[in-house]
């Protein structure tokens, strides 16, 4: 494999395949010195057209653990601001002799474009609204952490899917895994069309809380009021967020999930991020050794370039 | 002479010689096995072949003034007539746009010199702002015959009606590129399972049938025609359909991209395969073909809308919309729509002449005393689009790679060859 631009490219042996690097790479992560030499000499450039620290910091932390090289071209400060294009940027890029380019960019399909212009494998860190791949792996292995496996597990995926990149690559990643998955949305925030989406859809959180195995939980933009999306966000915590009250009916054993970074009170209650069984912060820890798989599996393996 | 030729026009085939004469840049004679004349100078072999009135295109973006890097008057007629086009019809939406006499005079002198006739649509309203009616009179007056705001529909029902009612007596067509901005809410692709699946914003089929049933109802409420461009939906014709089945002053042009290629061509975000109208379902390239057959639609328009490579290569979301179409339709139509070699041409030669109002000098008959306006097609002719051999300026044709049947020998413009064996000659 040469780019991680969707799920869709890894299918269910390719994320079984980034769950087994990933287990020994959070081994490497728990050592005292956590770093081995897999990917000295490979550069790995950061390419976020987009603002996302925690992405990025995830990225360049899994890189260095690999002992590979990182740069990092942040937007604000490049001749992106100059009005250079996308297609000049990486080939600019590439010109400096990279293996690798992890991009993040808010127009969906950037990463397929780059990845026609250069030579280098491409790794999408979210592109749009489209996809999010390494979060849905991180989620995934998240999940077998706690629950052993996805296989016949209900996962219910709650808010705005619609507008939503970790939505679109976690339904790929979790219904490959074989879960059942349930989108809970008011519909003006569902995807127009869900033909060929392997899902259930409900406008009922609380018919379908306590049956669920997982509850993952979708940042809500206040910018969807302007939209005529929500009337308001008080109408939509009422209707979709997970309340402390809400979360009384969940099985002891439900995982509550989040990708960050939360609306506390809005999608959430605090209270419920506290609870054992919300794993947010295992999400983040677990990302960067999923990253350093990913990493490893386009690069390390030999079958990368 | 053209000579040994099956001559197609809207009276039918026959096989027959052309006569033509470029002193007048009529014709002069038509008939089997006419006499070539001493040692066959100036003859024109047409064996095998179909000639027929020139192409005439509804809706072509030449981008002069203003989008020179794209194409311009030049290079976009040069791509007509390779394509078998003796006459286009440039949009108004330029820079500045083609809303007034000035710009209109600008257009038709530059034309003047080109590979084939240039006419002229002008803008309905000013700036295609969509606000204030343009001066609609004082086209008209320079031989402008088809006015649009295209790139955008008219929003406004009130100022719709009104620029209905004043073209009246003018004996103009308002054309309308049909689309509600505020449903189709800035999307870029189909409302449907691709928008969806790909994350980027759709525009829903209705948005565009909304302002067809508008605009039908106007043309009702005010007795003045209306032709629709590029319609893409399977709704959309069925609307036409009941609106001609009644009576009213409709014509409808169809673009060969919405019977050839559908949304599922997006897959891989290449802006190349974005314009607007989308493109649709398989549902929607069903009932177009069916609008075609029929006589629903009545012609096929390019949409020819040049783009440059770094305008093409933008993020999908930011690029923009629109193929480039001449070079291609012939074929496309001669392969793609199970239809008579007849019937194909009367959607791409005398159907839009007739809505153009250019049947004085395009779209036949192919008879003594009219213009020698003439393409000669080798029907059985097989080649592969090649993006990079195209005579436009631009490159974003998306059909790069595909076979297809049927191609220009032969455009004649007023007796002039212009294209003679596929080669532009000037």
């Amino acid at each position: 494999m040469r780019h991680l631009l969707s799920i869709s490219d890894l299918g269910a042996e390719g994320i079984e395949e980034v769950m087994r690097l990933t287990d020994s790479f959070v081994e490497v992560s728990s050592r005292a010195i956590p770093k081995v030499p897999t990917l000295r000499g490979k550069t790995v450039v950061s390419l976020f057209f987009e603002n996302s620290t925690r992405t990025r910091l995830s990225f360049e932390t899994a890189a260095k653990r690999l002992s590979a090289d990182i740069m990092t071209f942040s937007v604000g400060t490049s001749s992106v601001s100059k009005g250079e294009s996308v297609r000049d940027t990486v080939e600019t890029i590439e010109a400096m002799g990279i293996d690798a380019v992890v991009v993040r960019h808010r127009s969906a399909g950037v990463p397929w474009q780059v990845s026609r212009w250069i030579d280098a494998s491409v790794i999408n860190a979210g592109d749009g609204w489209h996809e999010h791949p390494t979060q849905a792996l991180l989620d995934c292995y998240t999940i077998r952490e706690r629950l052993q496996t996805l296989d016949g597990r209900r996962v219910a995926i709650v808010g705005d899917i619609k507008h939503s990149r970790v939505a679109r690559s976690a339904v790929l990643a979790f219904s490959a895994l074989g879960a059942d998955v349930t989108l809970v949305a008011p519909p003006t925030l569902l995807p127009p069309s869900l033909a060929g989406w392997p899902v259930q859809v409900s406008h009922d959180l609380d018919e379908v809380l306590p049956k669920v195995d997982v509850v993952y939980l979708l940042r809500m933009q206040s910018e969807r009021m302007q939209e005529a999306l929500v009337p308001s966000l008080r109408e939509y915590t009422a209707g979709y967020g997970l309340t402390r009250r809400r979360a009384a009916q969940l099985q002891d054993s439900t995982l509550v999930m989040h990708p960050g970074p939360m609306n506390r009170g809005v999608e959430i209650a605090a209270e419920v991020t506290a609870l054992p069984n919300a794993v947010i912060t295992r999400q983040v820890a677990n990302g960067v050794a999923v990253r350093m798989a990913v990493l490893f599996l386009l690069l390390g393996s030999g079958t990368g370039r | 002479m053209i000579r040994g030729g099956t001559v197609v026009d809207a009276g039918g085939r026959r096989r027959a010689d052309v006569r033509i004469s470029p002193i007048d840049g009529t014709i002069l004679e038509v008939g089997p096995d006419l006499d070539p004349g001493a040692g066959g100078a100036g003859v024109i072999d047409a064996g095998g072949c179909l000639v027929t009135p020139g192409l005439v295109d509804l809706h072509t973006h030449l981008r002069e003034p203003g989008g020179e890097e794209a194409e311009t008057i030049e290079s976009g007629s040069r791509a007509a007539a390779l394509g078998g086009y003796t006459a286009v019809v440039a949009m108004p939406n330029t820079n500045p746009a083609i809303d007034d006499a000035a710009t209109v005079r600008q257009v038709l002198e530059l034309g003047a010199k080109a590979l084939c006739d240039v006419r002229v649509a002008g803008a309905i309203t000013v700036g295609r702002a969509g606000k204030q009616l343009a001066p609609l009179a004082e086209m008209a007056e320079l031989g402008v015959r088809l006015f649009t705001d295209d790139g955008c529909g008219v929003q406004d029902s009130q100022l719709m009606r009104r620029a209905l009612e004043y073209a009246g007596p003018l004996g103009v067509t308002l054309a309308q590129h049909c689309e509600d901005q505020a449903l189709a809410g800035g999307g870029h692709l189909h409302e449907g399972e691709w928008s969806s699946r790909l994350g980027i914003p759709g525009i829903p089929a209705e948005a565009e049938e909304l302002m067809v049933a508008r605009d039908i109802a106007l043309s009702r409420l005010t007795a003045a025609p209306v032709h629709f461009l590029h319609l893409s939906t399977a709704g959309s014709v069925e609307l036409v359909r009941e609106a001609k089945a009644r009576g009213l002053r409709i014509t409808a042009e169809a673009a060969p991209h919405h019977f050839t290629l559908t949304a599922a061509a997006a897959g891989g975000y290449d802006p190349i395969f974005k314009v607007n109208p989308p493109l649709r379902t398989d549902d929607d390239v069903t009932a177009v073909k069916a609008g075609l057959a029929d006589g629903t639609i009545d012609a096929i328009a390019t949409d020819h809308a040049p783009h440059t490579q770094e305008a093409k290569e933008e993020p999908f979301d930011q690029a923009p919309p629109g193929m480039v179409g001449l070079e291609t339709a012939l074929a496309l139509a001669l392969t793609e729509l199970d239809l008579p070699v007849e019937r194909v041409l009367a959607l791409l030669a005398w159907g839009p002449a007739a809505i153009a109002g250019l049947t004085g000098d395009h779209g036949g008959p192919v008879q003594p005393g009219r213009p020698a306006n003439l393409t000669v097609i080798d029907p059985a002719a097989e080649w592969t689009v090649d993006p990079d051999r195209l005579a436009s300026r631009s490159r974003n044709c998306p059909y790069a790679g595909r076979r297809l049947t049927g191609r220009v020998r032969h455009t004649i413009l007023r007796a002039e060859v212009v294209v003679l064996d596929g080669e532009a000659q000037r």
